[in-house]
């Protein structure tokens, strides 16, 4: 039995919110009977990009985290919900009744991702049902799919052998598996939110004149485990990705022509460290 | 009886059976026959052929002869010519020629004679289908946006929802560029921008404007009350007063004043649509009442149009280069892509929407170096990655004369194309070596300006020219928006055009560009862009004379009112009555010298504004004058046309409500400009021309801007004219007519399906790459059909626009108009901004510098505010307590050095006004620079309107009114000094504010 599976990759998405927006022009204003009620004008984000800056001025980057309805498999809201009122179907999608639900609070409360929403004026829980109806319909493809400018949102209908063996291949894995919902949502490049980054500059005396310092080695280890290495590029940059959050890190320069350096730091953020300024051999 | 007398009995005899026919097989026709009693007469001049045509009670009666009354007639000069004319299939033309000459004539009661023409006209309309039925029971049309085309889903009359176009294997296949043994190819599908996919949320808004309204303490004929413009409120009145209103206002004025009192203002863009555009339908109804026009500066292209075009020239595209072919050479030869203030992520290309986004992965795929030049880490480089410099607003031109200082001192440069192709090297080298001033320009010299480190410039530098690289400057690539906005914009744009000639542009992978424009599609099918002026008959203020005026014959149309106001001066032209300005005029290099001023000689005061929308307090400069124009019995009449109640709509006397595209009939192509952006569709993945239907009917009692032209023409006996009898659908049919697509598709199956993907080019066909039959000394061979042949200097097609011809370092243009002005000398020289860091006393009071780009989420001040979906996007707008505030960012530590904390509500504010916003504390900007975007459609003060706090979020109120040069007029919105605090909660301004030293402690 194949079932429906999305993939974010947090890499090339850029927040340009067009899957919230198709989204909501979806389901705002209009009803899909045991699919879903209309969601609120305003304040419900079914679809949501979280954001994280890396880094601080002049080196930074941004990572987009889009989160939603994971459709997991073993779902704690089917199991807030009385008289069944949150259904599973065979090809995977979770969805809510919104007659059943009405008045079920706790089907939004039991959600660890969050992702679903109270409304207010409804009085009840809501989440973005996998455009459920559309599929049904014969569409091939999530709105967000269809609408994303980056491919970085994919809807796939796989058997669950086969989405393992494509989330090997391509390195996706659920966001907290350690809730243990098994979430059909899968992410491509998680690392890059959940992971930290470090990255500085190396420069020293050329022939008289301080000068980016490119192709210079650098490596970085923690307790005497080597846990990265990079070459800084044109203007001396480098950056480390991938870090956990830990103490004692010591990060080493060498390059030709140069004395040796180190730095050693803690990793309490994401961190530039400046500027590495060499001294000639 | 001659022939032409009896073939025209039978012709007319035939109309009487086809009109009967017709309602016999349409009910809404037959409906139409109970609208009026009348007697239409068609007649020969000699009165020897006539019919006439009873509508009575629904039905239709029609005799032989004259009719003793008819209510109108229709008159030909001649049976023949009249049996010619009316013989199908019509000739377009030649019944223009009848009606131009005379030979075609109509006389009775516009009512009277409107209604049977646009009856006769409607009759092949009849019965034509359009859209395709879904599985879901919903119908399946096409509209278009200003970011994107749209599948439109309608059920039981109203939109469910709107999705981007998804190709099929019927549509023509996509182009593949081969480059490094790899192909490229983009994906099926038309992109489309957020502030489109918003759009069902800005039609069903709580913000439309759904009745006319008049001001509750406006009367026309008694007490006006300008003074309360923006307080008070309005009341519901009919059509037909609210017309009636306008209408006798504009008698009025030129009756009492005479030639000029009208003003016509529309904002930079409208909905989209050839037909019920700004440049189409407004412009033939204002040409035919005679209007003072608003000269639009280039605003998104300032330093490009008044400061490149006079190296290079390239006047009609406002300065920017020809683009042809260059995503083909850059993939295919470039090592390096320089974004210089260029974030086309976050301005989509203008029209484009993420058309260029896919492109762009590809220089991540292919390992291309990136840097990105721009005071913020901006959404392409959060994308793409790649080395970040973030000079000081304003700064940038130092930045590339340093640049330039490495290239000479090292040799890092072209030595033979500027030898061969350009003049004027010598006397910029001495500048740039600091041979004529003592300074050299070296990166040393530019950090201190800059902020950027001289060893980072140096490795810019020498990596840029040592690698093939293509520089990709504004979101276009080759200019717009961003640092040419600022009052250094000039120098920027100068500079940077100095740089392209030092590397040889035209060298393969040398050009400029961000794989935005220039792909290989077919830009020789002929589909007119809306700057081809649509309906408008306008021959003089649109680019209809190029194309579209021989293939869509049309009567022309000539505004008889000489006298203009600069956009920018608007407020002074009111409050002030006088005003100067330099035109944008694209014919030459030189047309942007030719000064004008207000009142033009024997003109009358503006007396009355027509506004179209509602833009102006988000997007001009320093514009609480803007509010306080309209709050004056200065200014006797304001009437806004406008689809919401927004911005400045709120200072109208009388509001017309307009409906969107979604609610009319237009045609029209994706991102299909012509005029200054002529073959912008290259920044398409795809050509897609577009019918746009009339998805549901108009909300309310909207109607669409065609409609609204028609009936207020009616009132000045000119609707024949303004519509030669047509609905605006026949004009859409007739606009496919003037295009190439009857070669390629039917006009039934075009209609049905709603758009046409126009093939690509074999790849043997494609467009040479551009300027590189400059860079090879041959004649110009890319279809570019400026400049103009007087232009050339020697042999036509050979070289430049330019005096002699080549790239000018030293500019003949400017040499000639004024060699020694200090802020565009004949050669680019940097002169610190009179708004920034070296504006040592308004610095020490206003220490933040405020670049305000185009925004990301919205169009001017479309699909912003309105309650649409966007403003629950936290990077558009941020809700505090129950409001939506415009976002402001502030780098992280000079917001906590302000106590500021993220979301915290702040005052941003300058000794011009003071704004609200939500901020946003970061990274992506380097101490001292703030951040936020123009074009909030939100204008709510929090006292009286022109003197408080504005709680909306146009930060326009605080940009200079100053022009970014004197003797050029554009904007300088991007200099900018501010001081941000937590907001107190006060409404009112402070006259004076103290020195920041102060309000800081």
């Amino acid at each position: 039995m194949s079932k429906w599976n999305l993939i974010i990759d947090v890499a090339k998405c850029f927040n340009c919110n067009l899957c919230a927006l198709a989204c909501h022009d979806e389901y705002y204003d209009n009803d899909f009977p045991g699919v879903a009620a209309s969601m609120p004008r305003r304040g419900h984000r079914w679809i949501e990009i979280h954001q994280k800056e890396r880094g601080q001025y002049p080196m930074v980057d941004v990572v987009y985290l889009p989160v939603t309805c994971n459709h997991c498999d073993e779902p704690p809201c089917q199991k807030a919900a009385t008289n069944g009122a949150v259904t599973k179907r065979a090809d995977g999608i979770v969805l809510i009744d919104p007659v059943k639900a009405k008045g079920q609070e706790a089907i939004a409360e039991a959600c660890p991702y969050k992702a679903v929403f109270w409304n207010d004026e409804t009085n009840i829980p809501q989440i973005w049902p996998f455009d459920a109806h559309l599929l049904d319909s014969g569409w091939t493809k999530t709105r967000g799919t269809q609408v994303c400018p980056t491919q970085a949102m994919r809807s796939v209908k796989l058997d669950d052998r086969a989405m393992r063996d494509l989330a090997t291949q391509e390195k996706l894995e659920p966001l907290h598996p350690e809730f243990g919902t098994k979430p059909r949502v899968w992410y491509k490049n998680l690392a890059r939110w959940q992971k930290a980054l470090v990255g500085g500059t190396v420069a020293g005396p050329i022939k008289g004149v301080v000068e980016c310092v490119a192709g210079a080695r650098v490596s970085l280890e923690r307790e005497g485990q080597k846990l990265g290495e990079a070459l800084t590029d044109t203007f001396g940059d480098f950056r480390l990705d991938g870090l956990d959050l830990a103490g004692g890190y010591r990060l080493s320069v060498s390059a030709p022509g140069f004395a040796d350096q180190a730095v050693a730091f803690d990793l309490t953020d994401s961190t530039y460290l400046g500027t590495i300024t060499l001294v000639g051999r | 009886m001659r022939a032409g007398e009896l073939k025209l009995s039978i012709l007319l005899f035939g109309l009487a059976q086809a009109l009967r026919f017709n309602a016999r097989c349409h009910p809404q026709f037959a409906q139409r026959f109970k609208e009026r009693n009348l007697v239409a007469q068609i007649r020969t001049m000699d009165r020897r052929v006539g019919r006439w045509y009873e509508f009575k009670d629904g039905k239709l009666n029609s005799g032989r002869g004259l009719h003793a009354k008819p209510d109108m007639s229709i008159v030909f000069t001649t049976a023949q010519r009249a049996a010619d004319l009316l013989t199908p299939p019509i000739n377009q033309l030649e019944q223009i020629e009848a009606i131009k000459n005379f030979n075609l004539m109509m006389d009775g009661p516009e009512d009277v004679t409107l209604w049977f023409t646009q009856t006769v006209m409607m009759m092949p309309t009849l019965g034509w289908d359009y859209g395709i039925d879904q599985p879901d029971g919903t119908r399946r049309f096409v509209s278009h946006t200003n970011g994107g085309p749209l599948f439109v889903y309608v059920k039981d009359g109203k939109i469910v929802r709107m999705t981007p176009i998804e190709f099929t294997d019927e549509d023509a296949p996509s182009w593949v560029i081969k480059a490094r043994g790899r192909s490229f190819t983009p994906p099926r599908k038309a992109t489309i921008a957020p502030h489109t996919q918003c759009q069902k949320t800005t039609l069903y808004s709580p913000d439309r404007l759904l009745y006319p309204m008049k001001r509750v303490d406006f009367d026309p004929n008694g007490n006006r009350n300008c003074q309360n413009r923006g307080v008070s409120g309005y009341e519901r009145i009919s059509w037909d007063e609210a017309l009636g209103i306008v209408a006798s206002e504009i008698k009025r004025v030129k009756r009492d004043f005479g030639q000029g009192a009208i003003m016509l203002n529309h904002g930079s863009h409208h909905t989209w649509g050839n037909i019920g555009y700004y440049l189409s339908a407004a412009y033939k109804l204002f040409n035919a009442i005679g209007h003072t026009h608003v000269i639009h500066n280039p605003d998104s292209w300032e330093g490009w149009y008044w400061g490149a075009t006079h190296h290079f020239g390239y006047s009609m595209r406002l300065g920017q280069t020809e683009t042809y072919s260059c995503v083909e050479d850059l993939l295919k030869e470039a090592e390096m892509v320089v974004f210089w203030s260029a974030d086309p992520e976050a301005t989509s290309g203008s029209y484009a929407a993420f058309e260029g986004t896919s492109r762009r992965m590809w220089l991540k795929e292919l390992g291309i170096e990136i840097v990105h030049i721009d005071p913020y880490y901006n959404h392409t480089a959060g994308l793409l990655g790649g080395k970040w410099l973030a000079p000081k607003p304003g700064t940038d031109a130092a930045l590339a004369m340093a640049i330039a200082q490495v290239w000479m001192a090292e040799g890092l440069y072209d030595k033979d194309y500027v030898a061969k192709r350009c003049v004027g090297f010598d006397v910029w080298a001495d500048y740039i070596m600091g041979k004529e001033d003592g300074v050299a320009k070296t990166p040393e010299w530019q950090e201190s300006e800059t902020g950027i480190p001289a060893r980072e410039v140096r490795a810019l530098a020498r990596q840029w020219g040592k690698k093939k690289t293509y520089l990709g400057a504004g979101g276009w690539g080759n200019g717009h928006g961003g640092a040419c906005r600022s009052a250094t914009g000039i120098q920027w744009a100068r500079a940077l055009a100095c740089l392209m000639a030092m590397q040889g542009m035209g060298r393969p992978g040398v050009n400029y560009g961000h794989l935005q424009w220039g792909t290989p599609i077919d830009v020789r099918f002929y589909f007119p862009g809306y700057a081809d002026g649509g309906m408008s008959g306008d021959l003089e203020g649109t680019g209809i004379a190029i194309n579209l005026y021989q293939r869509m014959p049309q009567l022309p149309s000539f505004n008889p009112t000489a006298q203009k106001i600069p956009r920018l001066r608007i407020p002074e032209a009111i409050l002030e009555g006088k005003a100067e300005g330099y035109p944008w005029n694209g014919k030459t290099i030189e047309g942007q010298f030719q000064k004008f001023s207000y009142p033009q000689a024997g003109h009358a005061l503006v007396q009355m504004i027509y506004k179209y929308g509602g833009a102006s307090i988000g997007t001009m400069t320093d514009t609480n004058r803007y509010v306080k124009a309209y709050r004056t019995d200065k200014l006797p009449f304001v009437v806004n046309q406008s689809i919401w109640f927004e911005g400045e709509a709120k200072f109208a006397d009388i509001l017309l409500p307009a409906c969107t595209q979604f609610e009319r009939w237009d045609i029209s192509e994706f991102g299909g400009t012509g005029g200054y952006a002529l073959h912008g569709q290259t920044q398409m993945n795809h050509r897609v021309a577009l019918v746009q239907h009339k998805c549901i009917e108009p909300l309310g009692e909207s109607k669409s801007d065609y409609q609204i032209f028609l009936e207020l023409a009616q009132r000045l006996g000119l609707s024949a004219y303004f519509s030669e009898g047509m609905t605006e659908l026949n004009w859409v049919k007739r606009c496919f007519d003037a295009s190439d697509l009857p070669k390629h598709i039917s006009w039934k199956e075009f209609l049905k399906r709603g758009y046409f993907v126009i093939p690509p080019l074999e790849e043997e066909r494609r467009d040479p790459v551009a300027m590189r039959w400059f860079y090879e000394g041959r004649k110009k061979d890319v279809p570019e059909p400026h400049p103009l042949p007087g232009d050339y200097t020697e042999t036509f097609l050979e070289g430049l626009q330019t005096q002699s011809g080549k790239f000018e370092f030293e500019c003949s243009s400017l040499k000639r108009f004024d060699a020694n002005d200090p802020e565009r000398p004949p050669i680019v020289k940097y002169l610190a901004s009179w708004e920034g860091p070296q504006a040592k006393e308004l610095y020490d009071r206003y220490p933040l510098q405020l670049i305000s780009p185009h925004p990301r989420f919205s169009y001017h001040t479309m699909s912003d505010g309105k309650d649409s979906a966007v403003n629950d996007i936290r990077e558009h707008r941020m809700r505090v307590n129950g409001y939506d505030y415009w976002v402001i960012r502030i780098n992280a530590d000079d917001g906590r050095a302000r106590g500021l904390k993220e979301g915290d509500l702040i005052r941003m504010f300058n000794d011009r006004g003071a704004v609200v916003g939500a901020a946003h504390l970061t990274q992506r900007l380097p101490r001292g620079v703030v951040h936020s975007y123009e074009s909030s459609a939100v204008y709510d003060p929090a006292g009286e309107p022109g003197y408080s706090v504005d709680r909306g979020g146009c930060v326009n109120q605080l940009t200079p009114r100053r022009s970014i040069a004197a003797k050029v007029t554009g904007t300088a919105a991007n200099s900018c000094l501010v001081e941000i605090e937590p907001w107190d909660g006060k409404g009112e301004l402070r006259p004076k504010t103290q020195p920041a030293s102060a309000a800081r402690a």
